[in-house]
């Protein structure tokens, strides 16, 4: 047991719908107490989905204490089969359900007997892996079901004439509720459109899970984020002998690099094609010296001021590594301080850090992560929501580069963190940090703003009305945004009629009068 | 799927597949109402994730709530359950120093059965704090009912009326002797009763006030508020204590302050909109002996006030999806303005705490001359978008995860949860139900001539609107 204020990942099975819910016609369904679903209500509001969400429950309640889910389970199942008519429905049990030990994995093989569409239960443990893992599993699991069916001697058989004849790619791992996930989408789809790359599929994002046997017909794969993808990738790798390139192109540098494994990758299999060979050295120069303003922005002298200024970075592995590196490699800040709240990739995270910043936070803690902001006292902070309100506190300015986050990081206007745009995405993101913080700084030397304070916004000033100390009281409890329009009006209403003294009665009877 | 009419008030009840928030919400308004307090949600990450997310910003306020997360050793008792609450509460305390201690069990704790209430005295004894327990779990209850536990399990801690003990205390402590004298002498001049009432259910302190305010020009005096803005100023209750309830979600509160204090219940209807609130402070009047006075007129006026927003709402049609039990209160006082309401889901319907309030709605339906509504406990919300889906209400009443999909198809919604967070008790407060329930009505006429209301893809078989 423990004390718990804020968490960075979620319980498991909201990975899981977020990988069903991505897939176009999948369902899921969740075998949960009543209140479990605002998983509908995350994906409603944060991603301004105009689609219902095609998630359900399939409600636990007393009955199925006392006896067990029995027919419910399966006639739940087989009620979105008939209603939705999906290619697949995923049952996935939540925290508390996953007490209960039901079959559920019985209930869902009777089901797939009777229902058209295909059905299988979300293979996670509830205890031991957060939502960012269960999304890996959930969609690897999804993809080996699809793949799996497939004949062994037709797979072996085929898999030569299965390639595409251009060179082409899947991009895996790009999902709903992810940060900035369809603005990297995009980019990405153009940079492999300047490279004449063909996209295969994007999964989970807007896929059918029909389409997934055709996976490999892909040269290779694509995992921009490490926390979800990389084990459908190791799976395709593995089984169908696809190679994948699992560094996030973030930054200009990695971007290079990203794009020399692409390089690499075609040419190796173009070896016994007729294809000729690629060189795509010319198109990192040209983009990186001038379509992405982020490496001239390095040499400009905003940036020079920026040198050794320190910095705290928070967040997921991929993000908090990437832009690491970026401040430390591309723009010459010092990161005092890096961290991840994925555990379970600290390895991974410790080595692509290795030499770009003092010290390594590897927690799911906020308090830790607060305390240590506190002790370093950088001048800006990259990381979550939670660093945000951190910054907020302490006055430090922060620039959220990593879920979890809130309806603001879903931005209307295109924002990809990837690709070149994504470069110059960061630029602007690390540098107004600064500059706000600079501003602010300088504002304090010199005395702050003119005035902050509007100095009176009533004509009149003190008019010999007494506030008795109940209303006084009363006042100061209306929230402060409505305050002073309550208190003018009170005295206002107070004038009109003659009164002295105003009391609690005085201000309701002013809230009646001037609310028509 | 076709559309009944009722002459008469029948409750149906369909499969219990609605969207509604987990009740362990409560403790979002209950601590900033209960200033005092220490919310402790036993449960495990989905609880915690609901609150962090439903809760948004409150979070960074340094609330006075925390999850006891369960972790697997907690579930298959390999740990100690008593000792893992115990150091905790002793953090708690130490951190933050409440007044009160409440545990919320939570569908886990129901399932692996720990047993709080049972630990609870011991622990409290133990650390000095008191602990109270309320179920506030999934299992059983819906969103607002959250409140409901916890203010039932308070109940349970009202001091004993001091009425008898008081008068053998005058000649103990002589020097409060004259000060409680000229309290009461002042009191009588100025308030008719003599037996006390208690108010229960939690409003913002502002409403609070309104309404001890309403029923002071009435002569009445409120006694006291569960729960009060402080534990420690929690209302005398017992035998000969009026209670009357301000929400129709306190059906577990009436209960234990009948059975287990042996108060009085006031059965009203709920101060909700300007009919609710006189009929209100009519069914409390005649129990303390008091002739109304001016209620008429008053809310005469209130209904003149609203007439800009009435205007804009007669006529129009509205669907409650049913989340938070104020379904049919708010549904009685949108038919008094002139609305249409084609279905009223509720999750729980507790027909005697709710009488007066029904009687009201079938009242209100015949002097309106429109049919009672339907009365869907436990909705489906599959069949109810159906329903909207034939019925193209002006209005839907919903959930956040259905909204934005509604939007997107021509309907116009409204968060049911904002009511729930919003000031709508009261004569004064009538024009922010309005205000809200006018809002989405106020946006599609701001942007009508633009054609674009209907902003789905065609061929999806849930088009609706044209």
């Amino acid at each position: 047991m423990k004390l718990a204020y804020w968490m960075y990942a979620g319980p498991a099975h909201i990975g899981t719908l977020r990988v069903a819910s991505s897939f176009k016609n999948v369902h899921a369904i969740m075998h949960a107490p009543l209140g479990d679903d605002y998983f509908n209500v995350m994906r409603s509001m944060l991603e301004r989905e105009r689609d219902f969400t095609a998630a359900s429950s399939s409600i636990v309640d007393r009955h199925v204490l006392a006896h067990g889910s029995q027919e419910r389970v399966v006639d739940n199942i087989l009620r979105k089969d008939k209603e939705e008519h999906p290619d697949l429905i995923i049952l996935t049990p939540t925290c508390t359900s996953s007490i209960l030990q039901e079959d559920l994995q019985n209930f869902v093989y009777r089901a797939s007997i009777i229902s058209d569409s295909n059905v299988i239960f979300a293979d996670v443990d509830h205890y031991q892996v957060n939502e960012i893992q269960a999304a890996d599993r959930t969609l690897e699991q999804v993809v080996r079901y699809y793949l799996d069916r497939l004949d062994r001697c037709y797979r072996q058989e085929k898999l030569d004439q299965f390639l595409t004849n251009a060179p082409s790619v899947n991009i895996i791992g790009i999902f709903t509720l992810g940060f900035h996930n369809q603005h990297d989408c995009r980019e990405l789809r153009r940079l492999l459109r300047d490279l004449d790359i063909g996209i295969n599929q994007i999964i989970p994002e807007g896929g059918s899970v029909e389409d997934l046997k055709n996976l490999p017909k892909a040269w290779f794969n694509l995992i921009p984020y490490r926390e979800v993808g990389l084990m459908t990738a190791m799976y395709l790798n593995k089984e169908y002998g696809m190679p994948y390139i699992s560094t996030a192109p973030m930054g200009a540098v990695d971007m290079a690099e990203w794009i020399r494994q692409i390089q690499k990758n075609v040419n190796t299999l173009t070896l016994s094609s007729s294809i000729k060979r690629v060189d795509y050295e010319h198109y990192i120069d040209g983009q990186t010296r001038f379509v992405s303003q982020a490496a001239w922005f390095s040499r400009s002298i905003d940036c020079q001021n920026l040198t050794g200024k320190e910095t705290v970075v928070f967040g997921d592995a991929t993000h908090a590594a990437s832009i690491t590196k970026i401040l430390a490699r591309e723009m010459g800040i010092r990161v005092s301080c890096s961290g991840t709240y994925c555990k379970h990739d600290a390895e991974w995270f410790k080595e692509q850090i290795q030499g770009f910043c003092d010290e390594i936070l590897i927690t799911d803690d906020h308090a830790e992560v607060g305390d240590m902001i506190a002790q370093m006292e950088p001048f800006a902070i990259f990381g979550t929501q939670m660093e945000r309100h951190i910054g907020k506190r302490l006055d430090i300015p922060c620039g959220v580069i990593s879920a979890p986050v809130h309806i603001q990081n879903f931005p209307l206007g295109y924002r990809p963190f990837l690709g070149y745009e994504g470069t110059n995405q960061i630029a602007d993101l690390v540098y107004n940090s600064f500059a706000l913080g600079m501003e602010d700084h300088l504002l304090d030397i010199f005395g702050g703003h003119d005035t902050k304070e509007v100095i009176t916004k009533s004509l009149s000033t003190d008019t010999g009305l007494i506030w008795n100390p109940e209303s006084r009281l009363e006042l100061s409890k209306i929230p402060r945004f409505v305050r002073e329009k309550v208190k003018i009006n009170t005295e206002k209403l107070a004038r009109q009629k003659g009164i002295e003294t105003i009391t609690v009665e005085v201000m309701y009877a002013a809230k009646e009068a001037f609310n028509s | 799927m076709s559309v009944k009419v009722y002459e008469t008030l029948t409750v149906e009840c369909e499969t219990g597949n609605y969207h509604t928030f987990c009740p362990i919400s409560c403790v979002s308004w209950l601590y900033q109402k209960i200033e005092d307090s220490f919310f402790l949600v036993v449960g495990t990450k989905t609880c915690g994730y609901f609150l962090q997310n439903a809760l948004g910003v409150m979070i960074f306020a340094e609330p006075r709530y925390a999850m006891a997360e369960l972790e697997e050793g907690d579930i298959s008792a390999q740990l100690n359950d008593y000792e893992g609450l115990k150091r905790l509460c002793i953090q708690i305390k130490k951190d933050r120093d409440p007044s009160v201690i409440i545990w919320i069990g939570t569908c886990t704790t129901e399932i692996i059965k720990m047993d709080l209430e049972g630990m609870a005295p011991k622990l409290e004894w133990e650390i000095g704090i008191p602990i109270l327990v309320a179920r506030a779990n999934g299992l059983d209850y819906a969103f607002t009912q959250g409140e409901d536990t916890v203010l039932a399990a308070m109940a349970h801690r009202c001091p004993e009326p001091e009425l008898f003990v008081r008068e053998r205390k005058f000649t103990i402590q002589k020097q409060n002797y004259f000060a409680f004298h000229s309290i009461k002498k002042h009191e009588l001049g100025e308030y008719a009763n003599s037996p006390s009432l208690v108010l229960f259910g939690s409003l913002p302190s502002n409403v609070a006030s309104q309404l001890n305010l309403e029923l002071k020009r009435q002569s009445i005096k409120v006694s006291g508020w569960l729960p009060a803005q402080r534990y420690t100023d929690l209302p005398s209750l017992g035998d000969g204590v009026y209670v009357c309830g301000v929400n129709p979600f306190l059906s577990r509160t009436a209960t234990t302050l009948i059975r287990r204090k042996k108060c009085e219940l006031i059965g009203a209807p709920f101060p909700i909109g300007p009919d609710g609130t006189r009929a209100w402070i009519e069914k409390i009047c005649p129990v303390f002996g008091v002739e109304t006075q001016g209620l008429e007129e008053r809310e005469e006026r209130i209904w003149e006030s609203l007439k800009d927003y009435l205007d804009l709402v007669r006529g129009k049609s509205v669907f409650f999806m049913g989340d938070n039990l104020l379904e049919v209160s708010l549904a009685r006082f949108l038919i008094r303005c002139g609305m249409i309401v084609h279905e009223i889901g509720i999750p729980y319907m507790d027909k005697r705490y709710q009488a007066a309030e029904l009687l009201l709605l079938q009242d209100t339906c015949i002097k309106m001359c429109v049919p009672i509504p339907r009365i869907v406990e436990k909705p489906d919300n599959s069949n109810q978008i159906q329903r909207i889906r034939e019925l193209q209400p002006d209005l839907a009443i919903t959930g956040m995860a259905h909204a934005n999909p509604l939007e997107a198809r021509g309907i116009s919604t409204k968060w049911s949860v904002e009511f729930t967070f919003a000031q709508i008790h009261g004569f004064a407060n009538a024009r922010d139900v309005l205000e809200l329930v006018t809002r989405p009505l106020r946006r599609q006429k701001n942007l009508e001539d633009l054609g674009r209301t209907t902003l789905v893809i065609k061929k999806n078989k849930f088009k609706m609107s044209q």
